[in-house]
């Protein structure tokens, strides 16, 4: 055995499994093959979202735990606290604002409806004429990346941004979680730099040909994920962000339309949303869009121009910023919009936590939770019922 | 560029300067100064890295309009600011 638990991407939701693994005393072996995936490309919203009682679930239950982590990590994480504001451009989608504050609020999730004077105040960039918003404050911001840099750099061994000097293949399995007199306090995490080719039976078999066994193996790869286990149903969803120079004090709340939520769950076409949040260094990333049926990365001037245009309808303002940077990435989205966490249902030994989709940043640590308590085979506060593959893997 | 006869006058970090015509304001930062264009959101100097309009380290305000400095011509009269915090 080169691992107690082998997880397969160092993206959030594998950074955030290891984690939770490793505090639980497991000798993780993390193997990643080094391209950004949906954690580098995303924007990092930790959101309550209440499209249906799962997600709001499981996205109540993450930003809960994301509270008790933020307060270890370090600054390099770029946490804050801004909360969201879900802009109401009219009459319907107030109240479409206060149905949302009564569904939260069945989750135990407060949140505060604001007039159009007041959003005015807290927001003054954004155009007059709104109808008002929902303010959601418990909602916040991160750095994803860093985000999982710090996770994976909690085991004891270095993150994906240093490999290569220790632990790689070859590397040992850390003995920083063993106690002198040989039983075990804390578990480790070694993060190592390879391809998997293929998953096998206890095992994986890297490109080089050489194999990592582990009991139990946490696929986390995202969209990347298929090449490995061809029958899950994850489709890519492609979205455009924008990132301007610095204008600390512009925007305070992540600011989004209530319209998104619309946007969000179409399952073909192409659709914008207005989604704009605030940086900690005083930068607005910019987004939204979504687009099916393409896999090419490259940025759609057509796409982020209607993007942007959708952007400057609420922030008039926006036109006269300077964007420095656009990019474009993938989510996984799975058909019915839920993440597939738990046993693969005919690969035993097989554990999975992908298809976040646009949700993975803020449901890394609900998902963290349901694998290792699968995996140490003890009780989860979440119930994991909802999310588990077999509902999509009966048939394969 | 004909450049030992003809100079472009302007005001450099409130400093007047000439330059030959055909100066970026990137070189002529360097030419008249340390070369610094802007300043990181740590407060660290920064200075023109791939001179060709990518990588934004090089965004002056020109006339107090934000542009890159590797792509924007000295011009008469041009009132050019680095080291802003943008």
């Amino acid at each position: 055995m080169d691992a107690e638990a082998i997880v397969i991407g160092a993206g959030i939701a594998g950074a955030a499994c290891a984690y939770e693994l490793c505090q639980r005393g497991l000798d993780v072996l993390v193997i990643d093959d080094g391209p950004s995936g949906a954690t580098q490309a995303g924007m990092g919203h930790l959101v309550v979202m209440d499209d249906n009682p799962a997600e709001l679930a499981l996205s109540s239950a993450s930003l809960a735990i994301w509270r008790d982590w933020l307060v270890r990590m370090d600054s390099s994480c770029g946490y804050s606290h801004c909360g969201t504001l879900w802009i109401a451009a009219d009459e319907e989608e107030m109240q479409a604002a206060a149905e949302k504050q009564v569904r939260l609020q069945a989750a135990g999730i407060s949140s505060m409806l604001i007039d159009a004077l007041a959003l005015a105040t807290l927001e003054p960039a954004l155009r007059r004429g709104l109808a008002g918003a929902l303010q959601v404050a418990s909602d916040g911001v991160l750095y994803a990346p860093n985000a999982a840099r710090w996770l994976l750099g909690q085991g004891g061994r270095q993150g994906p941004g240093s490999q290569g000097s220790q632990g790689g293949p070859q590397g040992r399995i850390s003995q920083s979680g063993q106690a002198a007199n040989g039983t075990k306090s804390t578990g480790s995490v070694r993060v190592s730099q390879a391809q998997v080719h293929t998953l096998e039976d206890g095992c994986v078999r890297l490109a080089d040909g050489s194999t990592r066994s582990a009991p139990h193996i946490v696929l986390a790869a995202g969209l990347r994920a298929a090449a490995l286990c061809p029958e899950l149903p994850l489709q890519a969803k492609k979205g455009h962000l924008a990132i301007s120079a610095r204008y600390p004090g512009m925007v305070h709340h992540q600011l989004v339309e209530l319209g998104y939520v619309k946007s969000a769950h179409e399952r073909s076409g192409t659709s914008v949303a207005f989604n704009v949040q605030p940086r900690p260094t005083g930068q607005l990333l910019i987004g939204s869009s979504r687009q099916f049926d393409t896999t090419d990365s490259a940025i759609e001037a057509p796409i982020l121009a209607r993007m942007l245009r959708r952007a400057s309808h609420y922030l008039p303002g926006l036109g006269n910023l300077q964007i420095i940077r656009s990019w474009a990435g993938f989510r996984a989205a799975t058909p019915d919009g839920l993440p597939l966490i738990g046993p693969h249902p005919q690969r035993p030994g097989l554990w999975l936590a992908l298809g976040h989709e646009g949700l993975g940043v803020t449901t890394a640590t609900g998902t963290a939770h349901l694998i290792a308590a699968g995996i140490c085979a003890s009780a989860c506060a979440l119930d994991g019922n909802a999310y588990l593959p077999v509902r999509c893997l009966q048939n394969v | 560029m004909n450049s030992a006869q003809t100079m472009v006058h302007l005001r450099l970090n409130g400093q007047s300067s000439k330059v030959p015509a055909g100066t970026s304001i990137a070189a002529a930062l360097y030419l008249c100064g340390d070369g610094i264009t802007r300043q990181s959101v740590s407060g660290q100097a920064r200075a023109p890295v791939c001179g060709m309009g990518v990588c934004q380290e090089c965004r002056v305000l020109v006339d107090g309009y934000s542009q890159l400095a590797c792509q924007t011509l000295c011009a008469p009269g041009m009132v050019v600011q680095s080291g802003d915090a943008s």
